[in-house]
C-alpha cells in the first residue's frame, strides 16, 4: 500500500508506506493499551486526579516539560526558530529555567506541603473563595485555548501532510472534511486515554512523547545539520542576526524579535516564564503527583536539565530549514489528479505557479480557496508553521518518516491531554465541588472527572475553530497567557513571602491586572498584524511595536505592574488574616524543609546551581 | 501507580526500533536513502531505539515488585514514605 503525500506548495513528495502507519499504530496501540491498563487502579478521585500521587520524580519532571510540549514547542518552537533565529531558544533559557529553578526551591514546598489538590484551592487557602473562583473560571478557559491550538496545529498538519487524502478519496469523501475529521480524531483518542486512567494516563503518555520526540528530531537534526555544513554553514547562510541569541537586542529595530533587551529579560524571563511555570497548574499538576514532597522539589529541577537543550531539536530545524537552497515552488495538485485517476479521469498533474518561499518554507496559502496569502505592503506571507513538517518529509526516508510523524502527533496529543486533565480537576474540585454541589461521594467526584473530561474536549473543539484565524500559533498562545498569568504571578509572589497580602487586594488585583492587559492589547498595536482585529488596537491605536512578540511582552509587563501596585495599595488599607491562619502558605511563617539527612549533592539547592551554572555556559556559548 | 512506566516505555521502543532495523538492513543501499544523504538512517536509528528499548525493558525487570516506577537504585535519599501503598 502506498500513499502519495505532498506538502502545499513545496512540491516536497515522498510515500508513506505500511511501514510508517504500523509505527503510528503501534504508537496508538501503546497510548490506549496504557490507558486500558490504567483503569483497574482508578479507585478514588485522588487516584484519577492526582494521579493517587505515588509517582516518582524522574517520571514527573519529564512529564512537566511535555505537558508544555504540545504545538507551542514543536511547531510553534519549528516556526520561530525559521523568524526570528536562534534568538527564539531564550523562550527556553531566559524564558524557562530560572523560574523552574525557582518554583522548584521556593514555590513547590507551599503547593504540596499545603495539600491544595490544584493551583486554584491554594489560592483558597491563602485568600478568599471569590480569588479562587476568578483564577478557576480564568484558568479553565486558558486550558481550553491551549487544548483547542493542539488540536487545530494537528489538523492543520493532518491536512497539510495529505495524510488522509487516499482514504478519503477512497471513500468518495471530499478532502475540505480532513480537517474537520482530523480534530475529531485526535478529540475521541485523547478523550479514550483520560477517562481511563485520569492523570497518571496523561503523565505516563507525556513521558512516552518526550522520549519519541528526541528519537524522531535528534536523527533530523542530525541529517540536516550533516546536509548545510553544521553550525558553522548555517552561520554563513543566514549571518549573525539569526545565529546570536543576545546580539542586536540593544535596539528594537536591530534583532528580528523587535524588542530590547530589557523587555525581553522582564517581559518574558520574569512575567510570562514565571508566571506560567510558577502558577499554571498544567504543569504544576506533574509535580504535585509526586511521591514525596522532596520529590515535588526535583520534578522542576530535573525538566529544567533536557528543557534547556531542547531548542537544537525543536528550534534548530527551523534554522536549517531557511539554511537549505530555497525548493523549486509549484504546487502539483496530485489530490485532485489522484481523484481523477479514482474515477478513471485524465492523470495529468495541474501545476499552479505561485510565488517563491525561503528554504523549505513555502508562501501561506488560504486553506479553503488556495490562493497566496500578503501582508499589507503586498508581500507574500510565508507558512513557518510547515518548518518542521517539510524537513521531515525533506530529510526522512520512508520508515523514519512514520517515526517523525508519529513525534509530532504525539506532541499535539499530549498538549491536548496536559490541558484537559487541569481542565477536569480544576473543573471538578474548585468550580463544582465548591459551589455546584457540595459534600457529595468520592465516587460522585470521579464519576464527575469523567464528565468534565468529555466536556472540556468539547470545548476545545470549539476553540480550535476559533483560534484558526491566527498566522503564528505561538503569538496566539503568548496573548492567551499574558492576559491570564502575568497578573497571577503578581498575586502568588505577594501572597507567598508577604504575609500582609489580603485577599480583597489579591482579588481586585487579578481582575484589574487582566483587565489592564486586555486595554493595553486594544490600545497598541504589532507592525507585522494585518490590521486592526484581534491582534490588537480595538479601542484606539496609540502605539505601535515592531513586532506582536514586543506586544506580548509588554502587555505582561504592564498587567503585572497594575496587578502587584493595586494588590499592595489594597492589602495595606484592608484587615490581614491571623499569622496563625497562613503558616504553611507564606514563606516567613513556614518552617523551612528537612535537609539536614541529606548529602550535600543530594540538596535540591546543589542540581539548581548546576542548572543555572550550565544556562550560564549555553547562553556564552551562544552570545 | 501499579505499572511500571518503563514497561510500555520499553515495549514501545522495542518495537518501533526492531521494525525500522529489520527495514533498515533489508532496504540498505536503496535509492530511498538519497534524501537522508546515503545514511542507512533506518538501520543505525532502528538500532539505537532497540538497545534503548532493551535496556528500558532490563530496568522494568530488575525492578519488579519494588517500586512503581522508580529507578532501582537510589531508595534511602527519599523521605520514608509512611502509610504509602506499595505498588504491586
Amino acid at each position: 500500500m502506498t500513499l502519495t503525500l505532498s506538502t502545499l506548495a513545496t512540491g516536497l513528495t515522498t510515500n508513506l508506506t505500511i511501514l510508517d502507519w504500523l509505527i503510528m499504530l503501534v504508537y496508538f496501540a501503546f497510548v490506549l493499551g496504557t490507558g486500558f491498563v490504567l483503569k483497574r487502579y482508578m479507585r478514588t478521585s485522588t487516584d484519577f486526579f492526582l494521579a493517587g500521587r505515588r509517582l516518582p520524580a524522574w517520571v514527573c519532571g519529564l512529564a512537566f516539560i511535555s505537558a508544555n510540549l504540545g504545538a507551542q514547542e514543536v511547531i510553534g518552537m519549528g516556526a520561530s526558530g525559521a523568524k526570528y533565529g536562534i534568538v527564539t531558544s531564550q523562550f527556553y533559557w531566559i524564558g524557562a529555567i530560572p523560574a523552574m529553578v525557582f518554583v522548584g526551591l521556593f514555590m513547590m514546598p507551599f503547593y504540596y506541603g499545603s495539600k491544595a489538590r490544584s493551583v486554584p484551592e491554594y489560592l483558597k487557602l491563602r485568600y478568599d473563595e471569590k480569588t479562587r473562583a476568578w483564577n478557576a473560571g480564568s484558568f479553565a478557559v486558558m486550558t481550553v485555548f491551549s487544548s483547542g491550538i493542539s488540536m487545530y496545529a494537528m489538523a492543520i498538519l493532518i491536512q497539510s501532510l495529505h495524510v488522509f487524502d487516499g482514504l478519503f478519496l477512497h471513500f468518495g469523501l471530499p478532502l475540505g472534511w480532513i480537517f474537520h475529521f482530523s480534530i475529531f480524531l485526535s478529540a475521541i483518542v485523547v478523550l479514550g486515554y483520560i477517562s481511563l486512567g485520569g492523570l497518571t494516563s496523561a503523565i505516563y503518555n507525556e513521558v512516552l512523547q518526550f522520549f519519541l520526540i528526541v528519537a524522531g528530531f535528534l536523527p533530523l537534526v542530525w541529517i540536516g545539520l550533516k546536509n548545510v555544513g553544521g553550525w558553522h554553514g548555517i552561520q554563513r547562510t543566514l549571518g549573525p542576526a539569526y545565529t546570536h541569541s543576545w546580539r542586536g537586542l540593544a535596539h528594537a529595530n536591530t534583532n528580528p524579535l523587535g524588542t530590547e533587551w530589557y523587555a525581553l529579560v522582564f517581559g518574558l524571563g520574569f512575567v510570562l516564564s514565571f508566571g506560567y511555570w510558577c502558577t499554571d497548574f498544567l504543569v504544576i499538576q506533574s509535580a504535585m503527583a509526586a511521591e514525596s514532597h522532596l520529590a515535588a522539589r526535583r520534578v522542576p529541577l530535573i525538566a529544567a536539565i533536557p528543557k534547556m537543550f531542547f531548542p537544537f531539536l525543536v528550534i534548530l530545524p527551523g534554522l536549517i530549514a531557511i539554511s537549505i537552497p530555497t525548493v523549486s515552488q509549484h504546487f502539483t495538485a496530485q489530490a485532485q489528479t489522484a481523484a481523477a485517476s479514482t474515477r478513471g479521469g485524465p492523470s495529468s498533474a495541474a501545476v499552479v505557479s505561485i510565488p517563491e518561499g525561503r528554504g523549505l518554507i513555502p508562501v501561506e496559502l488560504d486553506p479553503i480557496s488556495g490562493r497566496v496569502l500578503r501582508d499589507n505592503k503586498g508581500q507574500p506571507l510565508l507558512n513557518y508553521d510547515l518548518a518542521i513538517p517539510n524537513m521531515l518529509l525533506h530529510f526522512f526516508p520512508t520508515g523514519i518518516l512514520g517515526l517523525g510523524l508519529t513525534a509530532l502527533l504525539a506532541s499535539f496529543m499530549s498538549g491536548m491531554a496536559g490541558n484537559v486533565t487541569a481542565f477536569n480537576t480544576v473543573w471538578t474540585y474548585d468550580l463544582y465541588q465548591s459551589y455546584i454541589h457540595k459534600g457529595a461521594s468520592d465516587e460522585h467526584y470521579l464519576w464527575m472527572g469523567r464528565m468534565a473530561t468529555i466536556g472540556g474536549i468539547i470545548l476545545s473543539i470549539a476553540a480550535a475553530y476559533f483560534v484558526s484565524s491566527f498566522n503564528n500559533i505561538m503569538d496566539a498562545l503568548q496573548l492567551v497567557f499574558s492576559f491570564v498569568n502575568a497578573p497571577l504571578l503578581a498575586t502568588f509572589l505577594l501572597g507567598m513571602f508577604w504575609k500582609r497580602t489580603t485577599g480583597h487586594g489579591a482579588f481586585w488585583g487579578l481582575m484589574t491586572g487582566t483587565f489592564a492587559a486586555a486595554v493595553h492589547t486594544g490600545l497598541t498595536l504589532p507592525a507585522d498584524a494585518p490590521g486592526v482585529g484581534i491582534h490588537g488596537g480595538w479601542i484606539a491605536v496609540l502605539h505601535v511595536y515592531p513586532s506582536t512578540m514586543a506586544q506580548n511582552f509588554w502587555t505582561a509587563i504592564w498587567a503585572f505592574s497594575v496587578c502587584s501596585v493595586l494588590t499592595i495599595g489594597l492589602s495595606l488599607l484592608t484587615e490581614p488574616r491571623k499569622e496563625e491562619e497562613l503558616v504553611g502558605l507564606v514563606y516567613s511563617l513556614t518552617p523551612k524543609p528537612a535537609e539536614g539527612h541529606l548529602l550535600w549533592y543530594q540538596k535540591p539547592v546543589t542540581l539548581a546551581i548546576a542548572v543555572l551554572a550550565m544556562l550560564v555556559v549555553l547562553n556564552l556559548v551562544f552570545l | 501507580m501499579g505499572l511500571d512506566i518503563r514497561w510500555p516505555l520499553g515495549l514501545l521502543f522495542f518495537i518501533t526500533g526492531g521494525m525500522m532495523a529489520i527495514y533498515g538492513a533489508v532496504t540498505h543501499g536503496s535509492a530511498i536513502y538519497e534524501k537522508s544523504l546515503s545514511v542507512d538512517i533506518n538501520l543505525i536509528w532502528g538500532l539505537v531505539l532497540l538497545a534503548f528499548g532493551s535496556f528500558m525493558l532490563l530496568l522494568a525487570w530488575n525492578a519488579r515488585g519494588r517500586t512503581s516506577g522508580a529507578p532501582p537504585v537510589l531508595p534511602s535519599t527519599e523521605e520514608p514514605q509512611q502509610n504509602r501503598p506499595r505498588a504491586h
